[in-house]
């Protein structure tokens, strides 16, 4: 026999502030509801997946304040006032109003680095914000090509192209110095 | 310049929205409907005593609570056994909603349908379900030894018998101047994907039409058993397979019991219904694959030649069998893989066990049937000392000896009849990549640094692209684009890109014109599915044949506005035109607006095309007979039999007599899907499909305890490869045509996750000195083995004295 679960539902409701991809939002949510979901359900940014809601597989990974994190292991109300990155928020607007991507998501483009593109969202901000972090002008070491591409599952590619398109980001971007 | 992009890498145009996050996966749908959750049982083997919903009756946001009582028509019936076969004599499965018995953790009891996930989470742990617990069955010897049974009505826990056999083994055994007999297992992964399953159901009252968004791999029969469970006419059902975040095999078993009752409860309610599957539901409630237990004989001569082969596989099939007998059915007929076997014999029974359904997993049953006969090939080397490369190609189907007949039936009914290949090409190239032939030295640099290495091979035939058919339509739009749908569905092969490869090359269109849908019944409705790598060879050639439907006719339509010979006229980069003759041309969109007769002009173009813009020849219809309006073919490809693509893997592996970590060090692959359509993706899905196989080979199994509780059922424990565990891949290509389809092409999805484990478990073999005869292995099960005294060693290791350090 199961037993059954006695426990309040936990409907008490914050206001959370939060910057997103640069643009100021704002969404109240449960306490319980985590960043995934703030993202996903009360923003519509859906280009952050979920694989595991364990923390494991980094699908989910956003950046908060600039770091890689893993969303469905955080609560929404715990991004109060910082700086959310998703994978929507990677390429930048050019002036004429049209997008100009980042290196690492022309790079997995180029270098065949997805196929289902589910776990990608997550490959591209850890890529993104790690690629961003180093020396641009040094060559790009095998490991730290490893590290960022270490954290996350990946099913269909076995990783050989997400290897290569690191490589290749970095070379574009120390050649756009 | 011609349009040629058969053949080409080109850069796929699915990534464009796959790297901006402007994917559409299925819970990308429905923002804000009602989500579905499910009780789900928490034991192997029980009846289910009462359902006590009360307790969640008072959560605020319950919509609504199912229960198998609440199953009518149909939908209380049990689900269907997708695949029939005379051999399955006693098919069982489950009910959309378990009724009052339950044969695997993880079946579904109860369904709750909230105002969102959280609510619907809350509603399903406050109700009571209360069960018999009844005793368990686990793997296959468990099974067989039927000291406790799956379904009362089973007394033996057997589903199905299957046999087939080329010849009197018996007499061939008795003759055969050497026998070896031995006895070795298989363990279950899954699929995996990284987006679970998943289902969105809106129903429009007043119309009285259901829509529906699956992760599934075939939407079209999705659509089909939605409208026979819900009693719903065909033509009110669309299904719709979305962008899929991969799916390997396991999303193309349906109707899953969510893809019934997320419809039902959406027409019940009047309102949009989401489910999506968690990670722990995926383990416990989708499928596996791969369990086999195998006691093989095999007689051979001097030389190492097969004369005679008996295998006797024991499959576990998990709880039901809905999708037949499909998997053992391809291990026995493609065990015999590139190699002639004089006589054969296979008996696969496969049995019930209180675990997860086991269905196909890429490679399908290919992956065994290659771990049986190359460990085979293995044995028969190290029992005669000789090598292990050489042993195979003695055996070898030559090139001249196609078609190959294996008088064999494959999954599809149709005879094994291999259409083409090289397989000594393989070989050769395989030897060459690895360095085979340097296994020595690299063999003493290893145990300078203290390390043990070994270098294993393994050859497979895969039949891809089964019929029965696909098909395809093509559309020139007045604005000169080419819009191209084929019913089968997309994970993440880049269908929309070579579908649009191949369009463009036959139509002669530059490819940026070309849109194309897969996976939408709105679209197509006729379409079997993606599964045992048939789309490119399946839907290729059916849009390829749609293409050619579609230029024919308008270079008719052109011959007759240019006064030209049609045999002159060609089409390139969308310009219909005579051959050599600059200035004698017609864009195909003109073609496309004339090919419709109008009487109202709605824009400019269509001017062209109304009843007083030309001559005209007022002695003929406007649409001639047996013609139609509209530049636009629909065309079908249904193969005779099967293609069989082909490879060899070889692994080199190095293992730490520390730690006994198994590092992969090199892995080389040669491959043979015939004409490749772009191979950019043909090398993406063998780098997959290595991984799987490394992962399959070294990390994956489900461990079932003997409660037949998953222990592993999380990332955290379930060890898929990160980055870290997978090999650099060295692949080499051999493009042998197949002479069976117009594009000679073959399949190419599966084909790198079928050698992994056979190929590692002889370099493993080789590196110890110890027989490998339980796949995976991990390093404390070989630690376990080196310190075994009655473990069996190689004849290999003995004559050669291995140094396997082992520790005191």
């Amino acid at each position: 026999m199961t037993t059954p679960v006695d426990r309040p539902q936990t409907d008490t409701e914050r206001t959370v502030t939060v910057t997103v991809n640069g643009v100021p939002r704002e969404a109240t949510v449960p306490v319980r509801r985590v960043l995934s979901d703030l993202l996903r359900d009360d923003l519509g940014l859906t280009g952050t997946h979920v694989g595991c809601a364990h923390g494991v597989c980094g699908s989910c990974t956003v950046l908060v304040d600039g770091d890689p994190v893993r969303s469905c292991l955080v609560l929404a109300v715990q991004v109060e006032g910082a700086e959310v990155t998703t994978v929507e928020g990677l390429a930048r607007e050019d002036h004429r109003g049209g997008q100009v991507l980042h290196p690492v998501q022309e790079a997995f483009r180029e270098c065949h680095a997805l196929q289902c593109g589910f776990c990608t969202p997550g490959f591209l901000v850890t890529i993104a914000a790690g690629l961003e972090a180093r020396d641009r002008s040094a060559e790009i070491t095998e490991e730290e090509v490893d590290e960022l591409v270490g954290g996350n599952l990946c099913r269909c590619t076995g990783y050989a192209n997400i290897k290569k398109a690191v490589r290749h980001a970095a070379t574009t971007m120390r050649d756009a110095r | 310049m011609t349009t040629k992009l058969f053949g080409e890498p080109v850069r796929r145009r699915e990534d464009a929205r796959l790297i901006v996050g402007k994917g559409r996966y299925l819970d990308d749908i429905g923002a804000g409907v009602l989500a579905a959750a499910f009780v789900r049982s928490p034991h192997a083997h029980a009846r289910i005593l009462g359902v006590d919903a009360e307790a969640a009756l008072d959560v605020e946001g319950l919509v609504a609570i199912y229960t198998y009582e609440d199953l009518t028509g149909p939908m209380a019936e049990p689900l269907p056994v997708l695949i029939p076969h005379p051999q399955l004599h006693a098919p069982r499965t489950g009910y959309p909603l378990a009724n009052g018995m339950v044969n695997h953790v993880g079946e579904p009891v109860v369904m709750v349908v909230a105002t969102d996930r959280y609510v619907a989470e809350d509603a399903a742990e406050r109700i009571v379900v209360t069960y018999e617990e009844l005793p368990v069955v686990v793997g296959v010897d468990a099974a067989r030894e039927a000291r406790a049974v799956v379904h009362e009505d089973i007394p033996d826990n057997v589903a199905a018998r299957h046999h087939q056999e080329t010849g009197d083994v018996e007499p061939a055994l008795a003759a055969a101047p050497h026998t070896l007999s031995f006895t070795q297992y298989i363990e279950r992964s899954a699929c995996t994907p990284l987006e679970g399953k998943g289902v969105h159901a809106r129903w429009d009252a007043d119309d009285e039409s259901l829509r529906v968004h699956s992760s599934t791999q075939a939407s079209t029969s999705v659509r089909a058993a939605i409208a026979a469970k819900l009693e719903l006419s065909l033509d009110r059902v669309e299904v719709i397979a979305p962008d899929v975040g991969g799916g390997f095999g396991v999303k193309i078993v349906h109707p899953w019991p969510e893809e019934l009752l997320v419809p039902m409860a959406a027409i019940k309610l009047g309102r949009e219904v989401k489910w999506a599957e968690d990670r722990r539901e995926h383990f416990v409630s989708s499928a596996h694959e791969r369990q086999q237990r195998q006691e093989i004989t095999v007689g051979y001569d001097d030389d190492g030649r097969i004369t005679a082969l008996d295998v006797h596989v024991w499959h576990d099939n998990g709880a039901y069998t809905p999708y037949g007998i499909i998997v053992p059915i391809v291990t026995a007929t493609q065990l015999v893989g590139p190699y002639v076997v004089p006589v054969y014999r296979v008996v696969v029974e496969s049995v019930y066990t209180n675990t997860v359904i086991v269905t196909p997993y890429r490679g399908a049953g290919r992956p065994q049937g290659c771990y049986a006969m190359e460990r085979t090939m293995d044995r028969v080397a190290d029992a005669l000392g000789l090598d292990r490369a050489e042993v195979r190609r003695r055996n070898l189907i030559t090139p001249d000896q196609f078609p190959y007949d294996h008088h064999l039936t494959f999954q599809d009914g149709r005879p094994v009849i291999y259409d083409s290949g090289d397989y000594p090409g393989l070989l050769d190239k395989l030897v060459a990549l690895v360095g085979w032939d340097e296994a020595a030295a690299l063999r003493a640099d290893a145990q300078a640094r203290g390390k043990l290495l070994g270098v294993g091979m393994a050859l497979y035939v895969e039949g891809t692209g089964p019929g029965p058919y696909e098909g395809g339509h093509v559309q020139v739009l007045g604005s000169g684009k080419v819009l191209v749908s084929t019913g089968l569905t997309s994970q993440g092969q880049g269908h929309e890109t070579v579908f649009a490869q191949i369009v463009a090359s036959e139509l002669g269109v530059p490819m940026d014109d070309v849109e194309v849908h897969t996976g939408d019944t709105r679209r197509f409705g006729y379409a079997v599915g993606t599964f045992a790598s048939r789309a490119a060879v399946m839907s290729g050639n059916a849009v390829a044949l749609a293409a050619r439907g579609v230029r024919e006719k308008a270079i008719r339509i052109a011959a007759e506005v240019l006064e030209a010979n049609p045999e002159d006229m060609e089409i390139d980069e969308g310009l219909v035109q005579v051959k050599g003759t600059p200035g004698a041309s017609i864009p195909l969109r003109t073609v496309a607006v004339l090919s419709n007769p109008l009487r109202y002009a709605f824009d400019e173009a269509a001017k062209q095309a109304t009843q007083f813009a030309g001559p005209g020849d007022d002695s003929k219809p406007p649409v001639a007979p047996g013609d139609a309006p509209g530049l636009e073919h629909r065309d079908y490809y249904s193969p005779i039999r099967s293609t069989f693509a082909s490879g060899a893997h070889a692994a080199v592996v190095e293992i730490d007599p520390q730690t006994w970590e198994i590092d992969v060090v090199r892995y080389a692959v040669v491959h043979d899907c015939g004409n490749v359509v772009n191979p950019m993706i043909v090398e993406g899905q063998v780098h997959g499909g290595v991984a799987q196989g490394v992962g399959g080979a070294l990390y994956e199994r489900m461990a079932y305890d003997a409660d037949g509780q998953l222990q592993n059922a999380s990332f955290m424990d379930f060890l898929m490869p990160y980055a870290s565990e997978v090999p650099d891949v060295v692949i080499d290509h051999q493009e042998t045509p197949s002479p069976l389809n117009p594009l000679g092409i073959k399949g190419a999805g599966e084909a790198g996750v079928i050698p992994g484990t056979a190929a590692i478990a002889s370099a493993i073999e080789d590196a110890t000195g110890r027989r490998i005869a339980s796949m995976p292995i991990s390093p404390t099960e070989l630690y376990d083995l080196m310190r075994d005294e009655t473990a069996e060693r190689t004849a290999a290791s003995r004559q050669t004295s291995l140094q396997t350090g082992v520790p005191a």
